[in-house]
């Protein structure tokens, strides 16, 4: 078992985060890698970005939102609880490099995966202005470390609960027009990346994204996870999750992502009805 | 089976005798179950079978054996009723027979060479190897055999498939430590997450992995060698010797247009999710599995097979394997082009696909065909497929599964540049003993030959392990 040792909800409880005893998985992982998490024999296998290790303490971190019946059945797992599998490090690490000026955007829980490379591309030696949404204030995740991990940080909600009023996207224009940009890296629901990728290229400037698609055993082993980039068919789990924005066809990834929508529900509603009896 | 038996009769007589046919569920009953599909020999029938074997003085059959089992040998065992004798005699050169007596292609091995063969059916070996195990297992005392002295060496091996296994058996045995990495959460390899329930009851496989636990093999799961950890980091450890028994994991597709539309699967997602996470007992395990109602299955191979009678079980109403070459070129094992065609999967022969249709959902609706002809012979001597001018026509497809071939998966060879690999992205290793380019590693299985049999994989980890024992006590 790969035990949680610390357990947080966040979000108003629509986010959690769990600190989890991995000692090999965090001496190896790097930002932009994920794990696949199985939580008991009848479960699925999962795909989460590490939000943060500590590879001292052996630990490492994910961030979740809970969206099906999988990332319900994690959140109902107590500290002292665990995970019975857990893969990893997978992926490519996200390339840090310095560039200049990076901007990273980050939209719901995308703003945790996007932490760990906001960290990483400021202490390269890059300006690092970070853009991050949620639809409403109490949905905002992981403000305070962001600021820290950034050098301007720009906050938005969609609801103008909280900052600037409107989508990541506003702001990232208003970026690109005053700033001379070298690299923007994008993460968060499938439509945001999509709008930022087509910001980007009317200022051409260079974009990563991580592409989020459904995954099976993480090894490059199934092709569940194909995407097609270019015009070519890569795997995430093992080509990616990053690439570059340009040149995703975001709306095979839609289409992939909503491969099981039906049964996802079914499986959702036995789990919440269990849950209540 | 009530026929008499007279074990003194003359082998003229002998032959007469015809084949015991193995009970199995019937086809309109099992394509809606994933129980096994034969149900395996009484003692009876095996030893009525067993004596049909001529007890030939230069048997042919042992020359099919991949691993030489002493055929005859074992066979008079049976024959005599010593069922414990029998699987002791089996094991000293396949330690996998529960498994081998229900997957080995026995018709192109020991029973295709089988004197019998000439005129009448060949002995039912692999049946007889199968009740050979499947006895001990119910009836033996389980009871471990001896180990060598400890050596206090300790051995890596790399994937827990066929290959894996049997190097890890054979050196716990010889006194070695030994600890297996499996990236999966499940060990087992291909016996575990590809061959489905119905043809190998995973029960056999979890037996076999208890077995080696029990001996003393420690087998770790979640570690993605290449990624958890490098070869050189386990040398760092304290292994002295690794094996790399990682199979040929790397999917094949058809490269056709719309390939990507929902409901389009490589063999191993498709049965991987069956399988392995036991999509078909959803919504009680958690993982999703595409239904489909027209399912169209490319390739004719036992994977092809294996993902088309998944199908039918999981409700289909038509499904059909789409090949491009013609009924005699179909690699797979006879026994499951059989139990498919008594199942009322369709066989759309000298057909290739050139691409699918799918709805605004994305999800696939159907695909285009054309027919082939055969041309000249290829390479590989079979005769080329070559397309029909202005044939093409289209059939309905909500489900396809793509079987045609398995590559290297390049994860752990590219973490590893010291690994020489042939064009194709397969570890070179020395034919006789295994050893690799890289001081201290072996290889074998699928990942030297390519996709081929659990019989091949566990032989390659025999020489291996006779090969990797010679080092720890001698030298390189
Ligand atoms: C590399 C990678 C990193 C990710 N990192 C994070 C993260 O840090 N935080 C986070 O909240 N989410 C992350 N996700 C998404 C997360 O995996 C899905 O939200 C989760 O699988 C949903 O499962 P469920 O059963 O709760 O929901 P479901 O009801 O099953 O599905 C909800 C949606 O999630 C997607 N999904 C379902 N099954 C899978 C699967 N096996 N693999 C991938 N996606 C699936 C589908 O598109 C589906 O529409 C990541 C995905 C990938 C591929
Ligand atoms: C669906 C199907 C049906 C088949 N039917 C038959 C049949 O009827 N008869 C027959 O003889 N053969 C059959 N075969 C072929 C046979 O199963 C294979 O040839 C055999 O399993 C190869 O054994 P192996 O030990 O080389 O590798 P595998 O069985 O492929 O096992 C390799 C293992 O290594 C693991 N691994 C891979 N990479 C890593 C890594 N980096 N770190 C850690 N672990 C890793 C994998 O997860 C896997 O568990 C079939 C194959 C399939 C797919
Ligand atoms: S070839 Fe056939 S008859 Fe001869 S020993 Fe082998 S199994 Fe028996
Ligand atoms: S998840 Fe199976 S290949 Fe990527």
């Amino acid at each position: 078992m790969f035990e949680i040792v610390k357990r947080k909800e966040m979000a108003q409880g629509t986010v959690v985060l769990n600190e989890i005893k991995a000692p090999k998985i965090a001496a190896k992982a790097k930002p932009g890698q994920f794990v696949i998490l199985k939580a008991n024999e009848t479960g699925e296998r999962i795909p989460l970005t590490m939000a943060y290790t500590d590879p001292e303490k052996g630990i490492i971190a994910v961030i979740y939102q809970v969206v099906g019946k999988s990332t319900a059945l994690f959140s109902t797992l107590q500290e002292g609880q665990g995970f019975q599998d857990v893969i990893g490090p997978l992926g490519k690490a996200t390339e840090i490099e310095k560039l200049g000026t990076v901007v990273c955007v980050g939209g719901g829980t995308g703003v945790a995966v996007m932490h760990p490379i906001t960290k990483a591309m400021k202490e390269a030696g890059n300006h690092v202005i970070a853009i991050i949404g949620a639809r409403t204030r109490d949905l905002l995740i992981l403000e305070e470390e962001m600021k820290a991990a950034s050098h301007d940080l720009r906050v938005c909600t969609d609801d103008g609960s909280y900052g600037h009023h409107g989508f990541v996207t506003d702001v990232l224009k208003q970026t690109l027009e005053k700033e001379d940009v070298k690299l923007v890296v994008g993460i968060g629901p499938v439509p945001m990346m999509k709008f930022v990728t087509k910001m980007t290229k009317e200022y051409n400037v260079k974009t990563l994204v991580s592409l989020n698609s459904i995954m099976v055993d993480g090894t490059g082993m199934c092709g569940c996870c194909r995407v097609s980039v270019g015009g070519e068919t890569r795997f995430a789990c093992v080509d990616g999750p990053e690439f570059d924005g340009h040149l995703v066809d975001f709306e095979e990834l839609s289409k992939r992502l909503q491969a099981y929508t039906d049964m996802e529900k079914e499986s959702y509603e036995q789990f919440k009805c269990a849950c209540q009896s | 089976m009530g026929e008499k038996n007279d074990k003194k009769e003359k082998k003229s007589k002998k032959e007469k005798l015809p084949r015991q046919q193995m009970p199995e569920q019937k086809a309109d009953v099992r394509k809606h179950n994933f129980d096994e599909v034969p149900l395996g020999y009484t003692k009876q029938m095996a030893m009525q079978e067993a004596s049909r074997c001529l007890q030939c003085k230069k048997p042919a059959c042992v020359e099919g054996c991949p691993v030489e089992i002493d055929i005859p040998e074992f066979i008079r065992y049976i024959q005599a009723g010593d069922f414990t004798k029998a699987i002791r005699h089996i094991w000293q050169r396949n330690s996998l027979p529960a498994i081998c007596g229900r997957v080995c292609p026995q018709e192109d091995q020991c029973e295709g060479l089988c004197i019998l063969g000439k005129k009448d059916e060949p002995v039912a070996i692999g049946h007889l190897e199968r009740f050979a195990a499947d006895y001990e297992r119910h009836y033996g005392t389980g009871e471990l055999p001896p180990k060598a002295e400890s050596t206090g060496k300790r051995v890596a091996v790399v994937g827990s498939g066929p290959s894996g296994l049997t190097v890890a058996g054979d050196l716990i045995l010889k006194g070695h430590e030994v600890t297996v990495f499996e990236a999966f959460h499940k060990g087992g390899g291909v016996l575990i997450y590809g061959i489905p329930e119905f043809r190998l009851p995973k029960e056999i496989v979890a037996q076999e992995l208890n077995f080696l636990e029990r001996l003393g093999v420690k087998i770790q799961c979640n570690e993605v060698v290449g990624k958890t950890t490098t070869l050189d980091e386990l040398f760092e450890e304290g292994y002295e010797a690794i094996y790399l028994g990682v199979g040929a994991g790397l999917p094949r597709f058809l490269n056709i247009p719309g390939e990507n539309l929902v409901g389009i699967y490589s063999a191993n997602e498709y049965l991987t999710r069956a399988n392995l996470m036991k999509a078909y007992r959803f919504p009680e395990y958690d993982t999703p599995l595409v239904k489909g109602k027209d399912v169209a299955v490319f390739g004719a191979g036992n994977v092809a097979m294996d993902a088309a009678r998944t199908a039918m079980r999981m409700g289909a109403d038509n499904v059909r394997i789409i090949y491009r070459r013609s009924r005699e070129e179909m690699p797979a094992r006879e026994a499951e082009i059989h139990h498919a065609e008594e199942e009322g999967i369709q066989f759309y022969l000298l057909t290739a696909p050139t691409r699918f249709m799918g709805n605004d959902q994305g999800r696939v609706s159907g695909m285009e065909c054309l027919q082939m002809e055969l041309g000249e012979p290829d390479d590989s001597g079979r005769r080329r497929p070559l397309p029909v001018k202005g044939s093409e026509f289209q059939l309905d497809c909500d489900l396809a599964v793509i079987a045609v071939g398995a590559g290297a998966n390049p994860l752990l060879t590219q973490s590893t540049p010291e690994l020489q690999l042939n064009k194709w992205g397969y570890v070179i290793a020395d034919e006789k003993t295994g050893k690799t380019t890289k001081k201290g590693v072996w290889a074998g299985g699928d990942i030297v030959t390519g996709a081929a049999t659990v019989i091949l994989a566990a032989g390659a980890g025999r020489q291996c392990s006779n090969s990797i024992h010679d080092y720890l006590t001698i030298g390189w």
